[in-house]
């Protein structure tokens, strides 16, 4: 039973890790109907940023935890910075482009973003600083649950619900919804429809830079190639929640990473991702538009 | 001719062009609206109704010809021509559809509060932060919805979702959403379109009550009656063109209008 828990909560961690990184691509594709291909490369530059800024404080002898605020608050900003910048060069221009043009665009990059990390940084594999201490008080749980299985869920949670409330409340989470919606109109009542669109950006990959900083932690290595297989995971897990809808999105990454976990578990950790994209398949084939995503009115 | 200007035009159009390909929609379009006055805009279908609505509010480029937006309050003179939809909305004009486009899956009070928009500030930072500033400023936001929905009558559903509302409501909601914009014009597409004897009875007030407020209104409508009792003046348009314009009395006998309504032969 304690494996079975264990499998689990790891499962739970992988997920919202996941939901972290699909928040982005629901995100954008509400807003704009574009799959971000380059938001992967986004949290791998949030990984690096904040590998750098703690390698740096920590050399300077910072307390552990000002320097996990510091490197959480400089990665989301340094991210943010790249997905704004990626959204007004790549896909602003081609806005009014058939939609295979942006996709493409975001293919190109992707790829642009890999060997730009590639270059600076080398391809070997850098050891990322544990930010994340043993607390004692898990001490008698530690082997279902480790510390920094805690903190991922519990930031990934506190980050979730504040995002819903952002959108639900917000002067600009409002904006986003109603250009989610029906993005002319939202024009013609006044929203500034292009700082939306950057604002989704730059939310996104704030969020993608946390998830990077939790998992590089947790893992304790990252390299420039880290951020394609995260991306395309989080994809499956935004497909499979029904892109365009954040709930989905949360849940689909959740399912993900439970499938992942227990299939590692019970049967072979190389059997990991044949689990993970053959539920995709079925899912799909029994529920196109994803566990949560509405099927898609035609306007007449 | 009703070219005398009664005083300083708060919209002014000239030569207004719209070419699609080798189609001519407009056709060197010229009338004004004054402030604070009810203009009603008619013509056959096809006529370029909708295009010159789409023209002002940013959504075309126009070919050629000048469209100017002047404030009553300031005297700031904008040409629209170039300018996009939510800067003209800035400016101070606002506009409803022909066919209903509320965000249907927003509530009744978001979707007059997303009108505020424009009018607010706070961005990301403010919203995570909550400053001072922001709250105020989220406070007034709901105050003046409220205010707003009281005037339309919808006061009593601001949980509903749009969607649910009945068509008269849904109506009367866009314009309440064009109202919460701040317009000093304010551009209305057929608001009585598929409405009942009753609704549109409720609908003449609201836009009446809308004018005694101080705002101008040009509207696009079908509805002869509607249109002959509310209008100071009259636009007729057929291809493109202004065929004629005047008060309720004169557009009546017009032998242009009567002709582009019923055909060539009339009497």
């Amino acid at each position: 039973m304690d494996y079975f828990i264990e499998l689990f909560l790891s499962g739970l961690t992988r997920g919202s890790i996941y939901a972290l990184i699909a928040l982005g691509y629901t995100m954008v594709y509400g807003i704009i109907g574009l799959i971000n291909f380059a938001h992967g490369e986004i949290y791998m530059i949030g990984a690096f940023t904040s590998f750098i800024v703690a390698t740096v404080l920590s050399i300077y002898g910072f307390p552990l935890a000002a320097i996990v605020v510091v490197a959480g608050v400089a990665a989301a900003i340094w991210s943010s910075a790249y997905g704004y910048t990626v959204e007004k060069i790549a896909y602003k221009p081609l806005r009014h482009a058939p939609r295979l043009a942006p996709l493409i665009s975001a293919i190109g990059m992707s790829i642009l973003l890999q060997n730009y990390v590639l270059l600076a940084q080398t391809s070997d594999f850098l050891p990322f600083p544990a930010l994340i201490p043993e607390f004692a008080f898990m001490e008698p749980v530690a082997h279902i649950i480790g510390s920094s299985d805690l903190v991922i869920l519990l930031t990934t949670t506190v980050v979730m619900l504040a995002l819903t409330l952002l959108i639900k409340f917000t002067r600009i989470g409002k904006a986003m919804r109603a250009t989610a919606q029906d993005r002319t109109m939202a024009l013609l009542v006044g929203i500034n429809v292009d700082r939306v669109i950057s604002a989704t950006f730059i939310l996104g990959s704030a969020l993608a830079a946390i998830g990077g900083l939790l998992i590089a932690s947790h893992i304790g290595q990252i390299n420039f190639a880290i951020g394609f297989i995260a991306g395309i995971k989080a994809f499956t897990a935004a497909v499979l929640g029904g892109i365009g809808s954040i709930p989905g999105a949360v849940l689909g990454s959740l399912v993900l990473g439970l499938t992942e976990s227990f299939a590692t578990g019970y049967v072979s950790s190389d059997y990991e991702d044949v689990f993970a994209f053959s539920l995709l398949v079925l899912i799909l084939i029994f529920k196109p538009s994803g566990l949560l995503g509405k099927a898609e009115a035609k306007k007449v | 001719m009703m070219n005398k200007r009664m005083n300083k035009p708060i919209l002014d159009v000239s030569g207004l062009t719209m070419d699609f390909g080798g189609i001519r929609a407009l056709d060197h379009l010229d009338f004004d609206v004054q402030d604070k006055e009810i203009v009603a805009l008619i013509g056959p279908n096809g006529a370029g109704k909708t295009t010159l609505f789409n023209c002002l509010t940013g959504i075309y480029r126009p070919s050629s010809g000048d469209i100017q937006l002047v404030c009553p309050e300031t005297g700031e003179q904008t040409r629209l021509n170039d300018l996009k939809p939510n800067k003209i909305t800035e400016k101070g004009m606002a506009r409803t559809f022909q066919n209903i486009r509320l965000f249907s899956r927003m509530t009744v009070l978001e979707n007059v509060m997303i009108g505020r928009h424009c009018r607010t500030r706070s961005l990301i930072l403010g919203a995570i932060l909550r400053d001072r500033r922001t709250r105020e400023e989220e406070q007034e936001t709901v105050n003046k919805s409220y205010e707003i929905l009281e005037k339309i009558g919808l006061a009593g559903q601001v949980n509903e979702f749009a969607g649910n509302l009945s068509y008269g409501a849904q109506r009367r909601l866009e314009i309440g959403r064009a109202l919460a914009t701040e317009p000093f014009l304010l551009l209305l597409d057929e608001p009585a379109a598929g409405m009942n004897p009753q609704e549109t009875a409720v609908l003449v007030a609201l836009i009446r009550q809308i004018r005694d407020e101080g705002h101008a209104i040009l509207l696009i409508e079908h509805d002869m009656k509607l249109v002959m009792t509310l209008s100071d003046r009259i636009v007729v348009m057929d291809y493109g063109e202004k065929i004629a314009q005047g008060t309720p009395a004169q557009i009546r006998t017009n032998r242009e209008v009567i002709k582009a309504y019923l055909g060539e032969d009339v009497g």
